[in-house]
């Protein structure tokens, strides 16, 4: 403020006023469009949605008298939502610890600064290029049981000649094993993508850490046990995040690869959701299967949203 | 040709007519068909044939006066009532001929799209004028084009017509608020007297027609490798014990006895439904649809317990199948026979396999049949030329042409032993049951029960595939049919 008079300093405050309120008034026109079409297609819909599983639309016509938690009765008597729930669950366990482990892996060996790093990181990374329902139609392909009288493809004849064919299964139509097959088929998919986040963490990770830790006398397992793998935790986080909400939606890997399977042991929320509403035309209980969706994700969601918020918020 | 079929279309059998005096559309309703209320009719018919021959007046208000000299066209008795059953006063825009047929389907396949686009040059020559649009999903069975088919409706933009399992599948569709009833057209084009009995039962709903069917599917036909059956000298099982002899034999034999494929979820509730088709007498099994018939009958107990004893001579990849690509099991002479609806017949033309058909073991004179229809939804944008599109759907025409393509049967009972001769031998002798045999509704293709029962019938048997339970699957069975009809 020093060297300027009373009234050069309030004319200069008018002004950034002036300034600050075009620039509020821009920037909330700016955003109006966009925050508008999100509390309507987004938070409307969702209210929307839940709205609808607690009404009596259960055939074509919409019916929206209000019948209470009936619905969600249903659906909880009825098996096939229970198995898809449980199968949810094995999903979601195996492909995001899976593709955790793996893409970890793979960044640890590509950090080794190996010839051709490019090359390999490009091969690894391609598969999230495709769409889950190329991934699926190759899988469905590659995880083909086969028979006696047929004689076998994919994994199944890559055993057999290999001189491995009591290991042989039948994949995704074997039901004690499913849906591990359809993980199998998320894991090589999105693995590649958690290798490049791990990788450019591992880059960041200041090679004096390391050496320090090698002075103190650790060997290279408790480097990578004390040094990077907390240093890793926030990119552990994020991909579990992304690969938590891309698991519990899945449907279209589902579709393309399996069906429900026999016994609906392939079977998802997404995919029993789809067939109630479209199908069975119970519209509400279609609804009802969302609404579970959306709080499943929610509380994978929100614990996050609260951590990077407090993080702004520090920074 | 087309002429000798009968009725079909204004193209064909309407007349021009030059005026010798000046006249308004009512006076030529009058003298022509003695009745002025004609005269949207005339007025339709002579705009769409002005929009294709500019020599024809175009009428621009019903109360026009027509210059002496000017050439309209007087469109049959037959469609002009039509005309008038479906025309809404209040929609003008559809007296000036042209515009678009949106038809949806699920036909993008071989056979069946051939027989679509067949019954479409029927139409685009009987009304020039149109513009036919083919807004099919491909998807067996429909599901994929029923779910993008139902929020339309509910938004009241349907296409003009679409395709409809004859049956119960109806219910799901809410007819009574999104479909026309198609009464009048029934009596108008004589449907009512030219379709079977049997038929015409299973195509009412709430008393009204909904849709017009094209064509009949037998479910219930076991298909056999005349190879295999003839190097082991074995003949098709007429019972369900020289079924599993016949399985037992085979099996020792490093051979499939009977393919199965469940990849699409309804293969397998599919052949459930045909096992009691034979284990249930044809009035029992109606009787389980409309509650006269328990759940907990001993001939569904019996289906079930049949169903399981199969499943021990099933290929062991079946659920990794569709309907087709197992039927490479008899091709390839590894699998002896197959329990599949009678369009397997087209696949297995196209393969030049060699295959033979018998009814489903113990179900001899019983034909479980499906019927595809196209239905006439209440918002349609183009009424009247919905309407000339189920004119063609259910005239001997549309119905030879499109079902010689399709590899099914015409649903019309007045095919001319010449006309019949033009189809394939199965079709032939499937047409002569479907004249003889008792016919029943099939679940899995819509007829015979409400989607949302369908959806429950094949989760129970779909359950079943693993855990083998009979008692709890016949539980769950009965508890579908409770919910379904509100007991």
């Amino acid at each position: 403020m020093g060297g300027k008079g009373p009234a050069q300093g309030r004319a200069l405050f008018l002004d950034m006023r002036r300034r600050l309120k075009r620039d509020t008034i821009l920037s909330v026109l700016l955003v109006l469009p966009s925050a508008l079409a999100v509390l309507v297609f987004v938070y409307g819909f969702i209210g929307l949605t839940t709205y609808v599983s607690f009404s009596n639309w259960n055939r074509l016509v919409p019916d929206y008298t209000f019948v209470g938690a009936s619905n969600y009765l249903r659906l909880w008597q009825n098996p096939r939502f229970v198995i898809t729930l449980r199968n949810l669950g094995v999903f979601t366990g195996l492909f995001v610890g899976g593709s955790l482990a793996l893409g970890f892996l793979l960044a640890v060996l590509l950090d080794r600064r190996i010839k051709g790093e490019g090359f390999f990181r490009t091969v690894y990374l391609y598969p999230l290029a495709l769409s889950f329902i190329v991934t699926g139609v190759v899988w469905r392909w590659l995880l083909n049981p086969g028979s006696p009288q047929m004689g076998s493809t994919g994994i199944n004849l890559l055993l057999e000649m290999m001189g491995l064919g009591f290991l042989k299964t039948g994949w995704y139509t074997d039901p004690r094993i499913g849906i591990i097959a359809v993980a199998i088929a998320a894991i090589w998919q999105m693995s590649g993508y958690v290798m490049a986040m791990y990788l450019a963490g591992l880059r960041g990770i200041p090679e004096e850490l390391r050496e320090a830790a090698r002075v103190d006398g650790a060997s290279e397992l408790q480097i990578y046990r004390f040094v990077v793998l907390p240093m890793l935790r926030p990119i552990t986080f994020g991909a579990m995040i992304v690969l938590g909400h891309i698991s519990l939606k899945i449907y279209d890997l589902v579709v393309a690869m399996t069906g429900p399977g026999p016994g609906y042991f392939c079977d998802v929320p997404a995919y029993f959701m789809w067939e109630l509403t479209f199908r069975a035309n119970r519209f509400a209980q279609g609804a009802g299967i969302a609404v579970i969706l959306l709080v499943i994700v929610s509380l994978l969601i929100i614990p996050y949203l609260r951590h990077s918020l407090r993080r702004e918020v520090e920074a | 040709m087309l002429v000798a079929f009968g009725v079909l279309g204004l193209a064909q059998v309407g007349t021009p007519l030059v005026l010798d005096k000046s006249a308004t559309p009512g006076d030529i309703a009058l003298a022509v068909f003695g009745d002025k209320a004609y005269a949207p009719a005339v007025m339709r018919a002579t705009n769409s044939k002005a929009l294709v021959d500019p020599t024809f007046a175009r009428i621009p208000t019903l109360d026009a006066v027509l210059p002496a000299g000017a050439k309209v066209w007087i469109p049959e008795e037959t469609w002009a009532k039509a005309f008038l059953a479906v025309w809404d006063p209040n929609r003008v825009e559809n007296l000036f001929g042209g515009g678009k047929l949106v038809v949806g389907s699920w036909w993008t396949a071989g056979g069946e799209a051939e027989g679509l686009e067949a019954l479409f040059a029927l139409y685009r020559g009987a009304y020039a004028d149109v513009v036919v649009v083919n807004a099919t999903v491909a998807g067996g069975a429909g599901f994929a084009f029923k779910a993008v088919l139902k929020p339309r409706l509910i938004a009241g933009d349907p296409p003009d017509a679409f395709q409809l399992h004859a049956g119960l599948e109806v219910e799901g569709y809410s007819p009574e608020v999104y479909l026309h009833p198609l009464d009048d057209l029934y009596s108008i084009f004589g449907w009512d007297k030219v379709f079977p009995p049997d038929l015409l039962t299973l195509l009412r709903y709430q008393d009204h027609y909904w849709g017009v069917p094209v064509n009949i599917h037998r479910a219930n036909v076991l298909w056999y490798s005349k190879d295999i059956f003839a190097r082991y000298n074995l003949t098709p099982p007429a019972n369900w014990d020289e079924f599993f002899q016949i399985c037992e034999f085979l099996k020792g034999r490093g051979i499939v006895p009977i393919t199965l494929a469940n990849a699409g979820g309804w293969e397998a509730p599919h052949l459930f439904e045909t096992i009691l088709a034979s284990t249930l007498t044809p009035a029992e099994y109606r009787g389980l649809w409309t509650g006269e018939t328990s759940w907990t009958h001993p001939g569904v107990t019996r289906a079930l317990e049949i169903l399981k004893k199969i499943l021990d001579y099933v290929n062991p990849d079946y659920s990794a199948h569709t309907w087709d690509t197992v039927l490479e099991y008899i091709a390839a002479g590894n699998g002896a026979m197959n329990v599949m609806g009678d369009w397997a017949m087209g696949w297995f033309m196209a393969k030049g396999v060699d295959v033979g058909w018998a009814p489903v073991p113990g179900a001899k004179g019983v034909f479980v049949a499906l019927s595809d229809t196209f239905a006439f939804p209440k918002r349609a944008s183009n009424p009247i030329n919905a309407m000339g599109w189920l004119e063609v759907c259910g005239s001997k025409a549309g119905q030879i042409a499109f079902n010689m393509r399709k590899g099914s049967i015409p649903a019309r009972t007045d095919i001319t032993p010449q006309e019949k001769a033009q189809f394939n031998p199965y079709l032939q002798s499937c047409m002569d049951d479907w004249a003889r045999d008792a016919i029943v509704p099939s679940v899995m293709h819509g007829a015979a029960a409400p989607e949302s029962w369908v959806v429950d019938f094949k989760d129970a048997i779909n359950l079943f595939l693993v855990t083998r339970d009979v008692a709890r699957t016949q539980a769950a069975l009965v508890a579908a049919a409770k919910a379904a009809l509100g007991q």
